[in-house]
C-alpha cells in the first residue's frame, strides 16, 4: 500500500478508536449477545438459534450504524475542520485521501466486528457449553457482515464526497435497506415487461445485493455454506467496492472545496 | 527564481439551484512573488483573499488563467514538498495530541523517519507548545490551535508558507509571537505570503503589499511606496473647548480631551485651520503631521468604506 493511503489509514482508525460513541455503539452490540443469551434460556431446545440470530443481527447492525455514522462524516468532517485544506496542500493527492479513509474506516469495522464476534462466541459457548463444527457457519456469516460492512464503507464515502452528512445518511441507510431486498428486486424485473423490466433490472443490479451476503439464518441452522458462494461474494464485494469508489474518486477529483 | 507566479487567476462560482446565478470571486489576478519575501495580501471580508490562496493550494479550481509555485506546477507533488499552508481558523483532530498531530502531517509531507521525532520537538517549542506536547487538540484553545497550525505548516521545513489570516483570534501577545514567528521564517529565507486584514501587522512585517477588493487587485508594492501617493494629514490640538467655525465647515471630526481639543485635517486645509484658530484667538498647542498609513491608502483605494470594514480594519 502506498505509504500516504497507509498513514492516512492509521488516522482514521486511530481517530475511530478513540471516539467515544464507537465504545458506546459496541457496549450496546454485546449488550444484545448477552440478551441473546436470556432469550435463549426462554426458548428451550433452541438455544444456539436464538443466541446465533440475534448476535449476528446485533453485529450486522451495530456494524452498519457504525460505518454509515463515521462514514458520512469521512470527508465532510473534514472539510468543515479545514483539516483536508491541511492534508491536500502535502503531497497528497485526492485518491489518496479516499482511498486512505476507505481502509481506515474499513480497518475498524474489522476491529470493531472481531470483538463483537468474541461476544457472540463467548454467548454461543455459554449456552451449548462448547462449540461445534457447524459453528464455522457463524465465522463464514461474520465473514459476509464484514464483506456488507466494506461495501457501505464505500457507499457511505462516495456519498460523503459530494453531499452533506444528512444526505449521505439517508442514502446509504435506505441502500442497505433496498439491497437486503436485492433478490425479491430482481424476480419483480424478472416477471416484467418492456421499459419496467429495463429500469428494474437496471435497479436491481446497481443496488448492492446484500441479500446473498445475508447467511445469518443458515449459520443459526448450522446449515454449511457453500465455497462457491464464499469466492462469489468476496469477489462481488471488491468488485462493487472498487467501483463505488472510483466513482467517489472521480466525483471528489473534480470538487471544489470552498 | 520567483517564489509565486499568478496570471489572469479567474474564478467563477455558479451559484443558485439550478447555477444559473454566477458570482465573480476572482477576477483575472496578475502578481508575481520572489523568493525571500514577505508578502500580505490584504483585502476585506469576502474581497477574494481565501479564494486565491485556495486556488494556489489547489483546493479550489479556477475558471481560467493560471499559476506556478517555485516554477512548478499547482498539481506537482514536488511543488506541494515544498510549501506549507495554514488555513484560516483551524480545527484538527479532535482526539490527537500535538505531537500526534505533527507526526502525522510529517509522515504525509515526506519527513523522513529518523527526523521526524526531532523536528516535530523543535517545532513544537518553536511554537512554544512542548508543554502540551501530549494534550488532545480537543482541549486547545484558539491560540494554541493556531500555534499547532503554523508548526505544521513548517514542520517539513518548506521553502514557501501560505497563512490565511494566521492573526485571526489572537490576543495581543499570541500575535506577537506569531509575528515573531514570521519574521523568524523570513531570517531562514522562507517566502510568507499570508492575507490578513489587519493592517498594523502587514504594515510591520511585510516587504510588499497586494490590496484586493471584490475579486480585483487594487494595488501591489512596498507600503512605503503604496503611501507616498496618499495626502498626508495633520493633528492641531488647541486649549479649550470651542471649535472654530472654520474647522467645523471643514467636516473634521473634533476631539475634547480635558482643556484641549484635538482635530486631524488633510495636509492642504492645514493653513485654513491655523487660520481659523487664529481668527478666534484660540491658543495653539501643536501642529503634528502624521505619516500616511495603510489604512489610509487602503480607504483611499476602496473609496468610501463600509462602516463594518473600518471597524474591522480598525480591530
Amino acid at each position: 500500500m502506498n505509504s500516504r493511503v497507509f498513514h492516512i489509514a492509521t488516522n482514521t482508525l486511530r481517530e475511530a478508536v478513540r471516539d467515544r460513541v464507537l465504545y458506546n455503539l459496541i457496549g450496546f452490540a454485546l449488550l444484545m449477545s448477552a440478551a441473546a443469551v436470556l432469550v435463549g434460556q426462554v426458548s428451550i431446545q433452541i438455544e444456539r438459534l436464538v443466541v446465533i440470530n440475534l448476535g449476528l443481527t446485533a453485529v450486522s447492525l451495530f456494524g452498519l450504524v457504525i460505518a454509515i455514522f463515521i462514514g458520512i462524516g469521512l470527508v465532510s468532517k473534514e472539510i468543515d475542520k479545514r483539516t483536508l485544506y491541511t492534508l491536500l496542500s502535502r503531497p497528497v493527492r485526492r485518491w489518496e485521501f479516499i482511498a486512505g479513509k476507505f481502509f481506515g474506516l474499513s480497518g475498524t469495522l474489522v476491529v470493531n466486528t472481531f470483538f463483537m464476534a468474541i461476544g457472540v462466541f463467548a454467548a454461543l459457548a455459554y449456552v451449548s457449553h462448547h462449540l461445534v463444527g457447524s459453528d464455522v457457519g457463524v465465522l463464514v456469516a461474520l465473514y459476509f457482515i464484514v464483506l456488507q460492512f466494506v461495501i457501505i464503507t464505500a457507499l457511505a464515502l462516495f456519498f460523503s464526497s459530494f453531499s452533506t452528512p444528512i444526505f449521505s445518511a439517508i442514502f446509504a441507510f435506505w441502500l442497505f435497506v433496498i439491497g437486503s431486498f436485492a433478490q425479491d428486486l430482481r424476480n419483480f424485473a424478472a416477471m416484467t415487461h418492456g421499459l419496467t423490466r429495463w429500469l428494474a433490472t437496471g435497479a436491481a443490479y446497481l443496488v448492492p445485493n446484500f441479500s446473498t451476503l445475508n447467511v445469518i439464518t443458515q449459520a443459526a441452522h448450522g446449515e454449511p455454506v457453500p465455497s462457491q458462494l464464499i469466492l462469489f461474494n468476496t469477489g462481488y464485494a471488491l468488485i462493487y467496492s472498487v467501483a463505488v469508489l472510483s466513482a467517489a474518486v472521480l466525483i471528489f477529483e473534480r470538487r471544489n472545496l470552498k | 527564481m520567483r517564489a509565486i507566479e499568478i496570471a489572469g487567476l479567474e474564478k467563477v462560482y455558479n451559484a443558485g439551484f439550478w447555477r444559473k446565478r454566477s458570482k465573480r470571486a476572482l477576477r483575472p489576478l496578475n502578481l508575481v512573488v520572489e523568493e525571500g519575501e514577505i508578502f500580505g495580501f490584504l483585502g476585506p471580508n469576502g474581497a477574494g483573499k481565501t479564494t486565491t490562496l485556495k486556488i494556489l493550494m489547489g483546493l479550489v479550481f479556477p475558471t481560467a488563467g493560471s499559476a506556478r509555485i517555485l516554477g512548478l506546477e499547482l498539481d506537482d507533488p514536488r511543488m506541494k514538498a515544498q510549501i506549507g499552508f495554514l488555513p484560516e481558523q483551524p480545527y484538527f483532530y479532535d482526539h490527537l495530541t500535538a505531537q500526534e498531530l505533527l507526526h502525522y502531517y510529517g509522515q504525509l509531507s515526506g519527513v523522513h523517519a529518523k527526523q521526524l521525532s526531532r523536528r516535530v520537538e523543535a517545532v513544537l517549542e518553536q511554537v512554544k507548545l512542548s508543554n502540551s506536547a501530549n494534550v488532545q487538540l480537543r482541549k486547545f484553545s484558539k491560540g494554541m490551535l493556531q500555534r499547532v497550525g503554523i508548526g505544521q505548516a513548517i514542520l517539513h521545513d518548506p521553502k514557501v508558507v501560505f497563512l490565511d489570516e494566521p492573526m485571526s483570534g489572537l490576543d495581543p501577545m499570541g500575535r506577537r509571537e506569531v509575528r515573531s514567528l514570521i519574521e523568524d521564517l523570513k531570517a531562514r529565507g522562507k517566502t510568507v505570503f499570508f492575507s490578513t486584514h489587519i493592517l498594523s501587522d502587514a504594515e510591520a512585517l511585510c516587504d510588499r503589499v497586494g490590496i484586493i477588493h471584490q475579486g480585483e487587485l487594487r494595488g501591489v508594492g512596498a507600503v512605503a511606496e503604496l503611501t507616498a501617493g496618499v495626502h498626508g494629514k495633520v493633528e492641531i490640538v488647541w486649549h479649550g473647548a470651542t471649535v472654530p467655525a472654520g474647522i467645523v465647515t471643514m467636516g473634521a471630526e473634533c476631539r475634547s480631551a480635558g482643556e484641549t481639543m484635538r482635530v486631524i485635517v488633510p495636509e492642504e486645509n492645514q493653513d485654513a485651520a491655523l487660520e481659523a484658530l487664529r481668527r478666534e484667538r484660540l491658543r495653539l498647542i501643536s501642529v503634528v503631521p502624521m505619516r500616511s498609513s495603510l489604512e489610509d491608502y487602503f480607504v483611499a483605494q476602496l473609496g468610501v468604506p463600509l462602516k463594518s470594514e473600518v471597524v474591522s480594519f480598525r480591530s
